[in-house]
């Protein structure tokens, strides 16, 4: 990360803490709750159980990866967490709230798989998109969008359209346009997916420096065991058919950790420990 | 340019010429005819050919027929004279464009209507496709008479047979295209609890963008096509239409083909303009690609 611009902080009463102090305050609500929760969708072919008996708790400031191979309702718990789908059992909040209430207060920034930039708006109007819905004024809004370009290295590229840049430099974008209103909760499902593995581990140790500055919580979907064990602090291990959690591994590599760790014992040890949970779950990791 | 003006050129030619030997064709009759009652039934093929193309009334003109009276009409005569096509022409274009307007705000309208409202999208779909299938010939008529009732003559009726035309392709497309959002940029929106108006204005409207502007294309036709049928129901307000009415009464074929000609001109016109605007809009959205 280039520039060390920490975007403006709402001034909303969240419990969030300082930027580089993660710790969270005592009695805090738990950024994400679930208990119990499962999710049945209605096919044309019957009733798919896509979540079965989910239990997670995600404390404010942790990185927590959720890992597990195609069809293990990794992106669903993503989704259910954001309100885009209704759990059909169990109980979930987020930040204390139920997952509606929320989202109504945008309590988080989600990234999709695919930068879903709108390709007639340039890439600053894009970033200042959700700032245009919630009602910033527009001296407030270019100034956050600039940070924000900042933040992921973009800057000078404002006024470039999405189709002028490069798929690592539009997801790069999109993560500026999920942090441009701050939230202190940041969804991301496969980000990294559809990039090369060099641009990967660059945005990767990028990423990691803005959760480690800023203090956000994130839950991080992804189906790379080395990507989840780098950036993570806890990793849930997911597996399918019914969708569920099948181990939760803890991950306690130094917040300021670098890409060097990959080599280390200590890493192996833990990438293992995810790799045979992963087998433990009859799948292969696709 | 030169490779690209190319086939437009060879088209164009080769119409002219299946154009002058279909006049050949066409005529023949008459002109065998003429000659006959001249007494020079045994006249060379040269001037049998040229006979046909510059008979007073010939079944189908040559099209240097047709440039002459367009120009005669056109520039000979005063663009303000009953006589001059500039005048019918700009008769026409008047309700045209106000029938554009009227049919392109309420297929607009409904398409708003149509996709926020699945039971209305039910309820109403198979009223506007039956409102096609009515051949407007048979119902320009019916309105012209029904809004004089109410006492509504001139250019208005004109407009709304225009307007009954052009308001389909646009509702439809515009529905097609307001739903036409990635589900991502649809579910991004949600992300941030964005109002139905937000969505609509951020996200439905730009995406709809090139649906709108081909529907337009289609629409502003249909508006031709529509004044020019209504006028032949009003033809005492002058028009194109009027003239073609004119031109069949009194069997002149060379004025009916310039005036049809010169629809088809205002028409290619008026698909050119929205062209035109359409590159000026998507060029601000989107950067030209």
């Amino acid at each position: 990360m280039g520039v060390a611009v920490v975007p403006p902080r709402a001034g909303s009463a969240s419990a969030s803490p300082a930027a580089g102090a993660p710790a969270p305050a005592a009695g805090a609500p738990a950024a994400v709750e679930a208990r119990n929760l499962s999710l049945v969708f209605d096919t044309d072919d019957g009733p798919v159980q896509a979540l079965s008996h989910v239990d997670l708790t995600i404390r404010p400031g942790e990185f927590v990866s959720l890992i597990g191979p195609s069809g293990c309702g990794k992106t669903t718990l993503l989704r259910v967490i954001a309100d885009l789908e209704t759990a059909t059992g169990g109980t979930l909040t987020v930040k204390g709230m139920s997952p509606r209430d929320a989202r109504l207060r945008r309590s988080y920034g989600y990234v999709f798989q695919a930068p879903a930039l709108y390709p007639w708006r340039s890439v600053a109007r894009n970033v200042a998109l959700p700032l245009e819905i919630m009602g910033v004024p527009r001296a407030e809004r270019r100034r956050r969008v600039e940070a924000g370009l900042d933040l992921v290295n973009l800057a000078g590229f404002g006024n470039k359209f999405p189709w002028q840049l490069s798929g690592g430099m539009q997801q790069r974008a999109s993560i500026a346009r999920a942090l441009s209103f701050d939230p202190d909760l940041l969804l991301m499902d496969e980000p990294f997916g559809a990039l090369d593995e060099i641009v990967r581990d660059k945005l990767n140790d990028q990423l990691l420096r803005l959760w480690d500055r800023t203090g956000k919580t994130v839950v991080f979907v992804t189906h790379s065991i080395p990507e989840a064990v780098f950036l993570s602090t806890r990793i849930v291990v997911m597996s399918p058919r019914p969708g569920r959690v099948h181990d939760i591994v803890d991950c306690d590599f130094p917040r300021d950790r670098t890409l060097d760790i990959r080599e280390t014992p200590e890493f192996l040890r833990v990438a293992h420990r995810v790799r045979e949970g992963l087998r433990a779950g009859h799948a292969y990791v696709d | 340019m030169a490779t690209r003006a190319t086939p437009v050129v060879v088209v164009v030619l080769a119409v002219l010429a299946a154009w002058y030997v279909a006049a050949v064709a066409m005529n023949a009759d008459l002109q065998r005819q003429a000659f006959d009652t001249a007494g020079t039934a045994d006249a060379a093929w040269p001037d049998f050919v040229a006979g046909t193309w510059s008979q007073a009334h010939p079944r189908l003109p040559a099209p240097h027929q047709i440039a002459g009276e367009i120009g005669r009409s056109v520039f000979a005569v005063a663009p303000t004279s009953k006589r001059s096509l500039v005048y019918h022409a700009g008769i026409t274009l008047e309700a045209t464009a106000l029938g554009f307007l009227l049919g392109g705000l309420f297929g607009f309208g409904l398409s708003l209507l149509v996709v926020h409202a699945p039971s209305l999208d039910r309820g109403l779909m198979p009223w506007i496709v039956a409102s096609q299938t009515v051949p407007i010939v048979a119902l320009a008529p019916m309105i012209v008479v029904i809004l004089a009732q109410v006492s509504v003559t001139g250019l208005l009726p004109k407009a709304v047979i225009a307007a009954y035309l052009s308001f389909f392709p646009v509702a439809v497309g515009m529905a097609k295209g307001l739903r036409s959002s990635d589900p991502l940029h649809v579910d991004l929106m949600r992300t941030y609890s964005a109002s139905r108006p937000q969505v609509l204005r951020l996200l439905r409207l730009p995406a709809s963008l090139p649906f709108l502007f081909a529907s337009l294309k289609v629409g502003v036709a249909a508006s031709l096509v529509g004044t020019v049928v209504a006028e032949v129901t009003k033809s005492e307000d002058g028009g194109l239409g009027a003239r073609l009415l004119a031109g069949s009464y009194y069997g002149q074929t060379v004025q009916i083909w310039a005036a049809l000609l010169v629809a088809a001109l205002c028409g290619a016109g008026l698909v050119g303009l929205v062209s035109g605007v359409e590159r000026l809009v998507l060029g601000r959205f989107g950067g030209g690609r």
